[in-house]
């Protein structure tokens, strides 16, 4: 099949040989388990236990605190501790519930029950992806009950799985579809159950020919659904170049992906939309790839969600060196973390450790004008212009000029000859908007 | 772990190119042409392109220093800046007029509008039309004690033939740097593989320009006069070398696409309707002028906010 891309884009370096040939392994937490209660996009959850409860693995311990919301359930049994403010990857502090290991894991009743999804309506499978808290775990968070209920489900003809994985050193969806195919494609026929008008289209980047060949042979018998190879390229696995380069369709800012018929989801949480509907096990768990060069061992990690980052850290062999810089997710568009004191949360994609901080090495020099930010951009911007009215502080020249389609990507960043810090003017001032059209609303 | 750790927001990688390493890459380019004028020319070229290079950069050191600015010679643009001024300076001119040149361009065109990336006009190119103005029998004196001569195109516009062959090695009256189209095309090839700059400008410029003589060069499907107007006069090195400068030429793609043909229009119409047989320098710095509004009439549209079909 023809592989298909997207205009613009760059090719950092990949790292992803550190940790893509060890097996996941999974580990048990050893310490307490921490849930924050704003683990996704829309409202917090609100917490149904309190201190001195024991809970179950499974067990719902706070319930959706809206429609865009997501509920969270306990990863282990034992007690509720506290509920109290608790530092997140971001750099906030949020309500969090904090439950002490029995290390029993005792579950509720029911759980892991098989269900066969080809005997349940809508409704429920609905409901299930809902009760079990699953939320797109490739970074955003967002509650996947709201993405798979569009207004017209007939209207949806395109189920595309994200396996691009573009990010730099990442191999965890790697890992997960040489070792868990059989429930990706599990979590896609579940899905095209919702939207009878669908077909499944897989995108793998062609550096990971070996999970192509495998869904391809596991799906050729499969007429709904289909592999497609991408181009390895950064940001691949962005929704709107993966939706481009897998139907040709464009969406932007303002738009959802549904609007133009399309549902995405990543590898891992197809994996956690299976598990929630078939075999009645909420979202409780991930893949974490720890990785960099400050790792002894790097690797993939199934990993309970409220495990402190500190735990995988000792898992993975502990550090070489002193790390300068230690990030949550990615290198192109990962949180830098000052402690290590955080939970593993739902959308916990990696920790990656780097020995040195190449960005604090180099100062920031006057802008050429060279052209590559517009060149790398992969939503047709000119982030050298858009620079100008972002560290001025002029939101309107900056949305009028096309900012609020910038999703942050990093690519521009990454390119420039002159270090500039592109990308953080840009979230500035995206945020900065944001703000302005919800207190126009209220 | 004793150390505090880094915290920035992402990315938290970034690519190996920098601003001196392009610069690099730029005078790499232009040493093909460097060393053909010093084989040509011989040591009065050699002195000419140090003059220049030290000059620039000396001018610039300095300002920065009585500014208190931070010093950025290192990043090699004024040495790019003097390099392509001394390559438009013909080989046998008082030692002094290319060092005024140098100063003239970095320290009125580049610093005093605000350095690197802020000057409206190729620095180097209004040195040489500083000079070119001020000095014109100077700078045009292409032979050593007053020996007169005609480059290609003044031959050409006076009627007589040439040689193209001669015009494509660069064994032909000119500025140092400007004859030799085949190393001037050596340094092309590097800075497009490296992918210092893009196809656009230089080809479309080339295009252009190709198209007019075609059109109103008045020798009708005269494939040799075409030819010589594309090898002679310093269209090749200002297509690729001068054209093609990051600061004043537009960075949007369709701009760059519109500002080639500006070019080959302004250099068509100064070589064919104008008293002289060159026009590559000035239609370069006129271009320069109407970069701004290129810009702002071929601003992309973001993706995902194409008109509805």
């Amino acid at each position: 099949m023809e592989k298909a891309t997207f205009q613009g884009g760059t090719h950092p370096y990949d790292g992803k040989e550190l940790s893509k040939s060890l097996p996941i392994k999974a580990v048990l937490p050893k310490g307490d388990l921490v849930y924050p209660m704003s683990q996704h996009i829309g409202a917090p959850a609100k917490p149904v236990v309190s201190v001195g409860d024991h809970v179950l693995v499974g067990q719902r311990i706070a319930e959706a605190g809206g429609f865009v919301s997501a509920n969270i359930c306990s990863s282990v049994s034992g007690t509720v501790k506290a509920i109290e403010p608790r530092l997140l990857v971001s750099g906030a502090v949020c309500p969090a519930i904090v439950v002490e290991n029995d290390h029993e894991y005792k579950a509720v009743e029911g759980f892991g029950d098989q269900r066969d999804y080809t005997k349940l309506s809508k409704e429920e499978i609905r409901k299930y992806v809902q009760d079990a808290g699953v939320v797109g775990m490739g970074g955003a968070g967002f509650p996947n009950h709201v993405k798979i209920t569009p207004q017209d489900d007939s209207k949806i003809d395109y189920v595309l799985v994200n396996g691009a994985e573009c990010e730099p050193y990442l191999t965890s969806d790697y890992r997960v579809m040489l070792e868990d195919p059989e429930r990706i494609i599990g979590g896609v026929k579940v899905l095209l159950r919702l939207f009878e008008n669908a077909k499944g289209v897989i995108g793998i980047e062609d550096n990971k020919p070996d999970c192509i060949e495998k869904l391809t042979e596991m799906t050729k018998d499969e007429p709904r659904i289909t592999v497609q190879p991408l181009r390895t390229k950064y940001p691949q696995g962005a929704e709107r170049t993966l939706i481009y380069a897998c139907t040709g369709r464009k969406i932007n800012s303002s738009m959802l992906p549904a609007d133009a018929g399309v549902v995405v989801d990543n590898i891992d949480t197809v994996v956690a939309i299976y598990k929630a509907v078939c075999e009645n096990t909420p979202l409780i768990r991930r893949v974490v790839t720890v990785t960099g060069d400050a790792i002894k061992e790097p690797r993939n990690f199934e990993v309970k969600t409220g495990t402190c980052y500190a735990e995988l850290i000792d898992e993975a062999g502990g550090f070489t060196c002193e790390p300068e810089k230690i990030v949550s997710g990615g290198p192109m568009m990962g949180m830098a973390l000052y402690s290590l004191e955080v939970p593993v949360t739902k959308t916990s994609s990696a920790l990656l450790c780097m020995s040195k901080d190449e960005v604090a090495a180099m100062a920031p020099t006057a802008c050429i004008r060279c052209g590559r930010c517009v060149e790398a951009c992969p939503s047709n911007l000119v982030p050298q212009k858009m620079v100008e009215f972002a560290e001025r502080f002029d939101d309107e020249g900056f949305e009028k000029i096309g900012g609020m389609e910038c999703y942050e990507c990093g690519s521009c960043t990454y390119v420039c000859p002159a270090k500039r810090r592109l990308t953080q003017a840009f979230k500035q001032a995206r945020k900065s908007v944001m703000d302005k059209r919800r207190n126009a609303k209220k | 772990m004793n150390k505090l750790l880094n915290v920035s927001t992402s990315p938290h990688v970034r690519s190996s190119a920098s601003t001196s390493s392009i610069m690099c890459d730029v005078l790499i380019a232009m040493a093909p042409a460097a060393l053909f004028g010093i084989y040509q020319f011989g040591f009065r070229a050699f002195l000419i392109i140090v003059i220049c290079v030290a000059t620039a950069m000396l001018t610039e050191y300095i300002y920065e220093k009585a500014m208190k600015k931070p010093i950025t010679i290192m990043d090699y643009s004024a040495a790019v800046t003097g390099l392509i001024l001394a390559l438009n300076m013909p080989a046998y001119i008082d030692l002094w007029i290319p060092a005024l040149g140098s100063v003239f361009a970095i320290l009125i065109v580049k610093q005093l509008y605000g350095g690197l990336g802020q000057n409206f006009m190729n620095p180097a190119l209004a040195g040489r039309c500083f000079l070119l103005i001020s000095f014109a029998g100077k700078m045009t004196q292409f032979f050593p004690d007053g020996v007169t001569g005609a480059t290609p195109l003044a031959a050409l516009k006076a009627g007589e033939s040439v040689n193209l062959l001669d015009m494509f090695i660069g064994t032909i009256p000119g500025t140092i740097g400007e004859t030799s189209v085949i190393a001037l095309l050596i340094g092309a090839a590097y800075m497009l593989a490296k992918k210092v700059i893009n196809w656009k400008i230089p080809f479309t410029y080339i295009a252009t320009v190709a198209v007019f003589a075609l059109i109103f060069g008045g020798h009708g499907f005269d494939m040799t006069y075409v030819a010589a107007q594309i090898c002679g006069g310093g269209l090749i090195f200002g297509a690729f070398f001068m054209a093609t400068d990051y600061v004043t030429s537009p960075i949007t793609p369709n701009g760059q696409i519109i500002y080639g043909v500006c070019l080959g229009l302004l250099t068509g119409i100064f070589r064919i309707f104008g008293p002289s047989a060159e026009g590559v320098s000035y239609a370069i710095i006129f271009c320069n002028l109407l970069v701004p509004l290129i810009e702002k009439v071929t601003m992309p549209t973001p993706f995902g906010r194409e008109a509805k079909k």
